[in-house]
């Protein structure tokens, strides 16, 4: 095949870049054997130990292993690191392509399946400036075929841009090369190429290479026959640009703004993760033993295998038989005094519902993590949506209340898991808390904190005087009954999903009691927006005439989208992590916009909810639907109407 | 203790008649029996008739939602295991909606003590056939006779791994006794069947062995180490054959003193004895209409009861394992090992 005319030398590129930039994005593509998550977290991790902020969106396709070289099988890894880094970024400015199927993916975005499509704006996943790093190596006629090409020249077939600077470097040839001496079989060489790439990167950003080898012996501390190997491709795909490149300036980010934040310890950390150690930071400080029931389901598998391997930290992890039996394990250990939790997506909380319906009538703390996924039905396993929200809500039999929070960054999953567990055990009831694949994948700075940092938990007791004449109707001035629990002398009860009479705790059909008890149980839920921090707006300070009354209204994962987009618009912008209840300010807050935008990543549930809260406030709405993030310059587009 | 030791405030209200009375004032005798103080005690059950018996407890009950009895029990049994977890449920509630906890719980060997209270019919929602009816069964929900094939617990408990089945019955309040404290000594998911009678939907369902006239004549009572003897006048035996041409084994009646007389061993790992003395008799169940010259009695009693790891102590072993071993005990330990850096 034939590079394009339009291809060139790093030297000639790299001129036009030198000057310092806020914050960039890197998109690594290739075969999903390509190793490219590896690759995309290991820079996104070196950029965020230099003190830079991070974001990042690996979008790996739904099939664990599609033939090799096809479109089917690309897997993406996208960062933004710099300052200011609200999201992973709407389009590259740097690609990494391992082969010709990663290119077409690149450059057609979700048209890749269109026979005729070309670069496009609207969905090319770089601009019309990016550098595109492409493995010429992998651009053979049999990879071109593989990747449903028609002519032997893929960048003329695509119509990639002029001004797109595609840089054509043989990875594979380089990575044999390098490891000509190493003893190892053609395959293994071959997945060295990835390190290759990530070599040449790190050349491009000026990154000291010390650092960026010490994390590579961490991540094969468990191969370390490995580490020789990798290391030596990548520090020769480093040398390759410093070769090739060398009188030119590299891009350089802004120094980051370090005085800004508090002095502290970092690490990145994804949202799954996230969640899982905040069930365990909650379990020791509320003194309760952790149990987790759950059932695999994409995406929130991680966090069970996170806690099924901390049974040093004292975890009880059951995979149970079903998504049924997850939450009956846990509402099981929630009555024996656990704190007990169940992890799962939205078939499975569909699944749920009757469970969950139990321990809200039963009064019993249990934390239900939803990792929502593209639906309905099995949907889009492995993308991100927000459609779960009335589920969450609303979706179970009877008037049946139950906590929604939201966790609204990789890292502040953390915190929400945490809150999720303070609220529950402290008010005795479900709490549902939302992440979505976007954030369960994805990862973003973590401020590590000391255990003694986080909020008391004061899980539910019950007091000694109630010994010999306890019930499990009997409540406290908030209105939340007691705990007690099997091993407890002297506190026998009966607990039940049949409605109880308010006072015996007994089973009881009188109508009277049984209105009472409804509005008791939502009662119980209301009280805790006493407990909930104020909802903040975030203002803007360069506010013009047409943005002043403006208000962007996010929930959930969107945080970091609607933060970039209330910047570029120049208006106030609010998030919400408190659902239900709301926080108490909310009304407040609204009444002050003439023009508030709902944003979510669905038909407007979260707009719908709103309406339904405050009748009288207007509420305008912007939905995307299609298993992505918001693209930031698409809500400016709308917003600027 | 006393059997009142564990009879609850609650008014009773199984209908008059019902063998759950029976059943339940049985389980009071044998948790006196046993001893274990009632705040060590849960009873958890699903919905149903039986599921109703968490109430008439002076222990800690748990009355849940259809079928997860199963599930909640094993968590509340795995979160802690010192806790003696009873569950009650029904034929419904254990073998329709709750079946894949049941087999589960058996599969994995929870050591829970499971009463399955199986009248061969929904009584709760008023006359329906269930996964036990014989094939042909007429009810509200098969008015033409059920077309299916139902389900013989025992082949089902023994299937699913099971290391303990017992069978009994309303009428037999010393048999139910003992088959209630064997299944509380023994280690591990122990089933009891309760043969109960329903005297508003299904009654006499299980008069072929509940009659007195006929029960020495159609039931065995199996005992560890007992020869198996049976009959009103106790002449008649058990014992086994093979099939020369199929190697088919199959349980024969013989005279009480023939010297092939089997000795019941409950404790035999082999489930294959277990599963045919299991099935005895019931032939007459699976299908309402079945003309069958079979004499084989319905075995009553232990029929298995081995020893095996116990998931529950299994799975807080595990967790005892690592902890000895482990560098990492506590959240501020396990964010040291985080790859981090300061800003």
């Amino acid at each position: 095949m034939h590079i394009s005319e339009k291809s060139s030398t790093f030297a000639q590129i790299l001129t036009i870049y030198n000057h310092i930039v806020k914050n960039i994005v890197v998109r690594f593509c290739g075969d999903s054997g390509d190793g490219m998550q590896l690759t995309g977290n290991m820079f996104a991790q070196l950029a965020a130990e230099l003190g830079h902020e991070i974001s990042t969106l690996p979008d790996f396709p739904a099939e664990i292993r599609a033939p090799q070289g096809t479109l089917g099988g690309v897997s993406g890894f996208q960062v933004q690191l710099g300052s200011g880094v609200y999201t992973p970024g709407d389009k590259a400015d740097v690609i990494v392509a391992m082969n010709a199927a990663a290119l077409k993916v690149c450059t057609l975005g979700s048209h890749f399946n269109h026979p005729q499509a070309h670069y496009d704006d609207d969905f090319a996943l770089y601009h019309r400036h990016a550098i595109v790093i492409v493995d010429t190596d992998a651009l053979t006629d049999k990879d071109l075929e593989k990747a449903l090409y028609h002519t032997d020249n893929p960048f003329t077939e695509l119509d990639i841009p002029e001004s797109v600077q595609i840089v054509p470097v043989p990875l594979t040839s380089l990575t044999k090369e390098a490891l000509k001496d190493s003893g190892m079989d053609n395959k293994s060489v071959l997945k060295c190429r990835n390190m290759f790439a990530l070599g040449l990167i790190y050349w491009l950003f000026d990154e000291p290479m010390e650092k960026a080898i010490h994390l590579l012996e961490e991540k094969f501390k468990k191969k370390p026959a490995l580490i020789a190997p990798n290391t030596k491709v990548i520090v020769d795909g480093y040398n390759y640009g410093q070769n090739l490149a060398l009188n030119i300036t590299q891009i350089r980010l802004e120094e980051s703004d370090a005085a800004n934040k508090q002095p502290a310890r970092y690490t990145s950390i994804a949202g799954n993760k996230a969640t899982a150690w905040g069930l365990i930071a909650a379990a020791q400080k509320a003194g309760k033993h952790l149990f987790l029931g759950s059932y695999p389901i994409t995406p929130a598998t991680d966090i069970l295998h996170e806690l099924a391997a901390r049974k040093d930290m004292n975890v009880m992890a059951v995979q149970a038989e079903d998504e049924i039996a997850g939450v009956c394990t846990a509402i099981g250990a929630a009555f024996a005094g656990d704190l007990a939790c169940t992890t799962t997506s939205g078939p499975g909380l569909s699944l749920k519902s009757e469970a969950i319906g139990l321990a809200v009538m039963a009064e019993l703390p249990l934390v239900i993590v939803d990792v929502q996924r593209g639906g309905p039905s099995t949907g889009l396993p492995t993308k991100t949506e927000q459609t779960d929200l009335m589920q969450a809500l609303y979706g179970r039999n009877g008037e049946c209340p139950a906590v929604v929070l939201a966790a609204s960054s990789s890292a502040n999953c953390f915190d929400f898991a945490y809150e999720a567990c303070k609220i529950a055990l402290e008010n005795m009831t479900p709490v549902i808390l939302l992440t979505d694949t976007y954030l369960a994948n994805g990862t973003g700075l973590w401020r590590v904190p000391a255990l003694e940092e986080l909020p008391a938990i004061h899980p539910q007791s019950v007091p000694e005087e109630l010994k010999g004449h306890f019930n499990p109707a009997l409540r406290d001035e908030r209105g939340v009954r007691y705990w007690a629990f099997p091993g407890m002398e002297g506190f026998e009860h009966r607990n039940i999903g049949l409605e109880r009479d308010a006072e015996k705790g007994t089973i009881s059909t009188n109508p009277e009691n049984h209105e009472h008890m409804v509005l008791a149980r939502k009662h119980k839920i209301e009280q805790i927006a006493n407990s909930i921090p104020d909802l903040k707006v975030i203002e803007s300070s360069v506010k013009s005439q047409e943005s002043r009354d403006v208000l962007l209204v996010g929930w959930g994962s969107t945080e970091g989208h609607l933060h970039a987009a209330a910047n570029a618009l120049g208006c106030d912008f609010t998030q919400f992590n408190y659902i239900c209840p709301l926080p108490r300010n909310t009304r407040e807050v609204l009444s002050q916009y003439k023009r508030i935008i709902v944003c979510e990543l669905n038909t407007g549930q979260f707009a719908a909810y709103l309406r339904s809260q405050f009748p009288d406030i207007q509420f305008e709405q912007y939905n995307e639907i299609q298993g992505q993030p918001f693209a930031v310059e698409r809500i400016v587009e709308y917003a600027s109407k | 203790m006393q059997a009142s030791d564990f009879k609850s405030d609650q008014y009773v209200r199984f209908c008059p008649g019902c063998g759950d009375h029976a059943i339940c004032m049985a389980l009071q005798k044998a948790m006196a029996q046993i001893g274990i103080p009632t705040h060590q005690v849960a009873v958890i059950s699903g919905i149903g008739c039986s599921s109703r018996m968490p109430h008439y407890l002076n222990t800690y009950g748990f009355n849940t939602i259809h079928g997860r009895g199963g599930a909640i029990a094993t968590g509340v049994k795995t979160s802690h295991p010192e806790i003696t977890v009873w569950q009650m449920s029904g034929d419904g509630d254990c073998l329709a909606i709750g079946g894949n906890h049941f087999i589960h719980e058996i599969r994995r060997n929870v050591d829970l003590n499971v009463c399955m209270f199986n009248n061969r019919i929904y009584g709760l929602t008023k006359g329906q056939y269930s996964p036990t009816s014989p094939k042909g069964f007429v009810s509200k929900s098969s008015p033409f006779g059920t077309v299916e094939r139902p389900f013989v617990p025992a082949q089902l408990v023994l299937g699913a791994g099971g290391t303990f089945f017992a069978r009994t019955l309303d009428v037999d309040m010393p048999t139910t006794v003992d088959c209630l404290v064997a299944a509380q000594q023994h280690k591990g998911c122990s089933i009891v069947e309760c043969l109960v009678n329903c005297v508003i939907f299904n009654n006499g369902t299980h008069a072929w062995i509940a009659d007195r006239e006929q029960r020495a004549e159609h039931s065995i009572i199996l005992k560890h180490g007992e020869k198996m003897i049976f009959g009103k006048d106790r002449d008649k035996g058990l014992a086994v054959e093979i099939d020369p041409v199929t190697f088919v084994p199959k349980i024969i009646v013989v005279p009480a003193d023939d010297p092939r007389v089997l000795t019941h061993d409950a404790t035999q790992p082999d489930p294959t004895l277990h599963r045919l003395l299991g099935l005895m008799g019931q032939d007459r169940i699976v299908n309402v209409n079945a003309e069958t010259d079979n004499e084989l009695p319905v075995a009553l009693g232990v029929i298995r009861s081995v020893e095996a790891d116990t998931y529950d102590q299994a799975v807080n072993r595990q967790i005892t394992e690592v902890r000895k071993k482990a560098k990492i005990k506590s959240f501020d330990e396990l964010t040291a090992t985080l790859d981090t850096f300061l800003l």
